[in-house]
């Protein structure tokens, strides 16, 4: 099955770890090119290349600042990603939820029968 | 971050696109997280969450033994997951794959670890699947779930309406 050539939506623009990272580094707030690029000590053309990407997806804005580019995230496109996740999430939480108590039981059996737990 | 008390929440990360992590911290040594975790009897009580009952779960905790587990979910309609165990250190990792059986030709290579640090465990599931497809598939099996949840909390409303 071949690999679809670009990054269509912001599904695959985050499923890439860099851009992640520039999305993690743009939530602290705008930054230019320049900054990027000393922040996550990439080279500029790889930086501008990923920029682009999630550009084309919505999740970051851009804006000239004498002659530099600046950039700012744009979470919107997130928000389906948070959506699915979520549902999944919550279901291995409901999970945890009651292993807690579970987990309770087992600790106060081991305190019962003497303490020799670590 | 994490509340002082035991219940924390499940975080679910997509750290590649073939990838689910979750992560969740327990108020319990390594050992007993262990434990709930292996032992039959117990994993019945937590595996179904709020979604439906358990209704078997088989375990051959060795290297080459097969687990399954059933439950039939809220909605009446039955979910099994079954698998074989790779790589088991007690108390430390699991490695096992994981199949859907609603999807059963889309294993998943699923390694668990225990690391506990000041009597708290953190519990870490990294499930690797072989297409972005399958684990997306997998993320949307809990939406059923959820769907049919959902669809109980209308009940309620509508019942306290009457």
């Amino acid at each position: 099955m071949a690999r679809a050539a670009t990054t269509a939506d912001a599904f695959n623009a985050v499923a890439e770890p860099r851009r992640r990272q520039i999305l993690d580094v743009l939530m602290g707030g705008e930054r230019s090119v320049n900054d990027l690029v000393m922040l996550l000590g990439l080279s500029q053309p790889l930086v501008s290349k990923h920029l682009r990407v999630l550009r084309e997806v919505g999740l970051v804005d851009v804006r000239d600042e004498g002659r530099q580019r600046v950039y700012r995230l744009n979470g919107q496109p997130l928000k389906p990603i948070h959506d699915w996740v979520k549902n999944y999430e919550r279901t291995w939480s409901e999970r945890f939820d009651r292993m807690d108590v579970v987990l309770e039981e087992l600790k106060e059996m081991e305190e019962r029968d003497g303490g020799s737990g670590k | 971050m994490v509340a002082a008390a035991s219940s924390g929440t499940a975080v679910v990360t997509l750290p590649a696109d073939k990838q689910i992590l979750i992560t969740r911290e327990f108020n319990a040594p390594k050992h007993l997280v262990y434990r709930a975790y292996t032992t039959p009897e117990l994993i019945k009580r937590w595996w179904g969450g709020d979604r439906g009952d358990v209704t078997s779960v088989e375990v051959d905790l060795r290297v080459g033994g097969t687990w399954r587990y059933v439950m039939v979910a809220n909605g009446g309609f039955e979910v099994g997951f079954h698998g074989e165990y790779q790589e088991i250190v007690p108390d430390e990792r699991i490695v096992c794959t994981e199949v859907f059986e609603g999807m059963p030709d889309e294993a998943a290579l699923t390694t668990v670890t225990f690391a506990e640090k000041d009597g708290r465990t953190t519990l870490t599931m990294l499930v690797e699947h072989k297409s972005q497809e399958s684990r997306d598939a997998h993320i949307n099996s809990g939406m059923e779930g959820g769907m049919q949840e959902a669809l109980d909390h209308l009940e309620e409303i509508a019942l306290s309406l009457r």
